[in-house]
């Protein structure tokens, strides 16, 4: 066990700290949400590798794991960047990796940066659970019929291709009889509106009009997609701790210089112990949260409900830590913290966003405590 | 980074837990489940067992007596400890004084009094707050004049824990008057049975006698029990505090605490199923679960890092912070699944200080026994080794610059 970066692994981190100083600020992020993915900066990064730094050379990236994809999206929820690295790089690829089969050999034009992808594995009923599948998926001649919908779409209005879950056998929550299946974004039938979340990036839900695919659509095997969406979605999870991470942090430090700058009763805010004692609160919540990540992450080694354990765990300990902090560097910024103009705000709704992407804290205390059975609070043992 | 567990920790763990298994005597264990403060005669024979097999203190220097252990060794140790409801070590001896004598004692004072620590022979009372000094520790007044070869010490020591069973008391005591607050403060070593020293405990809120005060009456310390330099005190007390920035976290027992709590909410029944079971109860019980396992990990993060790292001693109050509140809920959790039994007192029946009419108790057994008044003496937690308030200061000015 070795909590520090190796030297590759810090050097990743500083250029990618420096790339987002250099390319994102918060006038580029509030521009027009409808194409909030720059080509032309998502090219760089695909040049850069960090597109295939969070996979194996076997898994068709550059030797990295989850700790590369980790430092990738911390440094991008520090930088409130809205490049769909997370969905494209991490929840699509992870997902497709643990598909198995030929499923791998979408990955390199992924990676390359020659198109991007979104999984649309949630509906509105599963409020960011994919476990529930209603969608369903007919066999119709060699191939399928889908009907449908799927919703909040993560990157999904930009994506070039979609992988949608839908249901060939059983009912709306078993694990067997969902398949995975890869749709093309102008595909017939595929009904698509996009919409801004509260942070800016991009989503949307897709409606399957009676949508006619061949057998060659599906990806993995028939039936039994729903361990893979599960991996997929866990490490994007893990992936969205981080960001919100880089996001906690940033926010808590802004809010540290304001109050020892901003001058109040003929002295600096800093002066005075209320606010010293709410930071130092904020504090606690932003160290135990990065713990956790570390715990998430190693917990994506584990085996499928061990792994997903200490996922949800993550999710809830940091989603909570995330509106704390970022509540609170609102509150102590007072009515410069409400404006647009201003980076704070933003935060908060970065931290907002992805306190509820893929299920709300509610729902990963449970998940956490229907997987925890007898087992002793702990992630390792 | 690489979080991948060396599966010999496992090993480690086996090894260390039929150790437990097969030494820990079946009364201390079924005392050990009532988890009030072990009892004297308990403390000191686990610590004769440990000692025998080399693993009394494994946090100290290797040096000094302790254990050629990994961090993570280390931390499972404990792990394992409170999973088998051993006795709870007296950690001022361990922990704090231990850990001080090996830095900064002579070696005569090592070899007096290290190996008696290992071996549960000396208790230790730790003597630094006083009435008029308890956040502000650095006001406090108890005085230690040199008079020949020998300090003269007068004053007064408050909330010393288990100074009615110390055979030592180590106490911050003003030497110089003339000197800046913090500059004129040492570090004296005091045996408990001189003359001139009274000890009186103190009645706690739940019925409990741990608190005591000292009163020091003209008593005389040799100056060989003075630690390192006059006037240097405040630099070792600060030392002692910030030293041990994991345990005072207390992961391990609050672990313990929630498999206890698990147990007496799956036995307590709600509207005809296991209260364990009622998704609000199971969700409050999750919640602290998950919150330990941020705390576990912030442990380890701590562990593996470069032990001369200064910051590492502001991040020793982020962990005593939140392990004390979770100390504080986990125990009334465990109140709360008791149900009416929760308001239910019920004292420690080994206690010497315990009047004979208190000895009234409610029909519970096992695991379920002294639950209420534990969680009553909970609210120490956030205010003993240095209250919430004053590690959000040092959090707000060290960490933050504020």
């Amino acid at each position: 066990m070795d909590f520090n970066h190796t030297g590759e692994q810090a050097a990743l981190a500083d250029s990618v700290r420096r790339f987002c100083d250099d390319n994102i600020d918060l006038a580029s992020h509030r521009r027009d949400g409808r194409s909030p993915s720059d080509t032309r900066l998502w090219r760089q990064i695909a040049d850069l590798g960090w597109l295939g730094a969070g996979l194996s050379e076997e898994e068709g990236g550059f030797g990295g794991g989850p700790v590369e994809s980790a430092i990738i999206a911390e440094a991008f929820g520090r930088s409130l960047a809205v490049e769909p690295y997370v969905s494209s790089a991490v929840l699509s690829v992870r997902t497709l990796l643990a598909s198995g089969g030929s499923a791998a050999s979408l990955i390199e034009s992924i990676v390359s940066g020659e198109r991007t992808v979104a999984l649309a594995c949630c509906e509105p009923e599963g409020r960011g659970d994919p476990s529930h599948v209603s969608a369903r998926a007919e066999r119709k001649g060699g191939g399928y019929r889908l009907s449908g919908r799927k919703s909040l779409v993560l990157g999904g209005a930009n994506a070039d291709f979609h992988l949608v879950s839908a249901r060939t056998s059983g009912d709306v929550r078993d694990d067997d009889g969902v398949t995975l299946f890869r749709i093309e974004r102008a595909h017939p039938g595929l009904r698509r509106q996009d919409y801004r979340l509260v942070d800016r990036r991009m989503a949307c839900d897709l409606w399957l009009d009676d949508l006619e695919v061949g057998a060659d659509a599906v990806v993995g095997e028939p039936d039994q997609a729903s361990g893979a969406i599960r991996e997929g979605v866990d490490h994007g999870i893990a992936a969205i701790c981080a960001d919100s991470l880089g996001a906690m942090d940033r926010a808590l430090w802004i809010t540290r210089d304001y109050l020892k700058t901003r001058k109040q009763f003929g002295q600096t805010l800093s002066s005075f112990q209320a606010l010293q004692h709410r930071m130092a609160d904020m504090l606690v919540e932003l160290e135990l949260s990065r713990s956790m990540l570390y715990a998430a992450l190693a917990a994506l080694a584990l085996g499928a409900d061990k792994r997903s354990r200490g996922v949800s765990a993550a999710k809830a300990v940091i989603g909570k830590a995330g509106i704390f902090i970022g509540q609170q560097a609102i509150q102590l910024h007072g009515g410069i913290g409400m404006t647009e103009e201003y980076a704070v705000g933003h935060y908060y709704k970065r931290l907002l966003a992805n306190a509820s992407l893929f299920g709300s804290i509610d729902a990963h205390i449970e998940r956490y405590a229907a997987l925890s059975g007898g087992e002793p609070a702990s992630v390792l043992f | 980074m690489d979080f991948t567990i060396d599966p010999a920790i496992h090993d480690f763990r086996r090894m260390v837990r039929s150790f437990i298994q097969e030494n820990l005597p079946e009364e201390m264990r079924r005392r050990g489940e009532r988890d009030f403060d072990s009892k004297e005669s308990d403390v000191r024979g686990w610590m004769r067992i440990l000692n025998a097999r080399g693993w009394a203190t494994p946090n100290w220097p290797e040096a000094c007596g302790g254990v050629n252990w990994s961090p993570l060794q280390k931390f499972v140790f404990q792990q394992e400890l409170r999973r088998a409801r051993a006795p709870v070590l007296d950690r001022v001896g361990t922990d704090l004084i231990g850990p001080v004598l090996c830095e900064f004692g002579t070696d005569a004072q090592r070899a007096r009094f290290l190996p008696r620590i290992q071996n549960g022979e000396d208790w230790w009372g730790q003597g630094f707050s006083e009435p008029d000094a308890g956040s502000d520790l650095a006001s406090l007044k108890t005085r230690a004049d040199l008079v020949g070869d020998a300090y003269v010490v007068n004053g007064q020591k408050i909330w010393t824990t288990c100074a009615q069973y110390a055979q030592w008391i180590f106490a911050l005591v003003r030497t110089d008057f003339s000197a800046k607050p913090q500059k004129g403060i040492s570090f004296l070593l005091i045996d408990a049975t001189s003359p001139g020293v009274t000890r009186r405990p103190i009645e706690s809120i739940d019925g409990g006698f741990t608190l005591n005060e000292v009163f020091f009456d003209n008593v005389e310390v040799p100056i060989e029990n003075l630690v390192g330099e006059a006037g240097k005190g405040w630099d070792y007390a600060k030392f002692l505090l910030t030293h041990e920035r994991t345990s005072s976290a207390e992961a391990p027992h609050t672990q313990r605490d929630i498999e206890q709590l698990k147990l007496l909410a799956s036995n307590a029944i709600k509207g005809g199923r296991p209260l364990l079971e009622d998704p609000v109860f199971r969700s409050k019980v999750a919640a602290l679960e998950i919150d330990v396992i941020a705390l576990e990990w912030a442990v380890l993060r701590i562990l593996h890092a470069d032990p001369d790292d200064p910051s590492l001693n502001s991040v020793a109050s982020i962990l005593k912070m939140r392990g004390n509140v979770q100390r504080q809920i986990v125990a009334e959790l465990a109140a709360e699944a008791l149900g009416d039994y929760g308001i239910a007192m019920f004292l420690d029946p080994d206690d010497p200080d315990v009047r004979a009419e208190d000895h009234l108790a409610p029909p519970l057994e096992g695991e379920a026994v002294g639950v209420s008044a534990r969680a009553i003496f909970r609210r120490a937690t956030s205010i003993y080794g240095g209250a919430a308030e004053v590690q959000r200061n040092i959090i707000a000015k060290q960490i933050l610059g504020l």
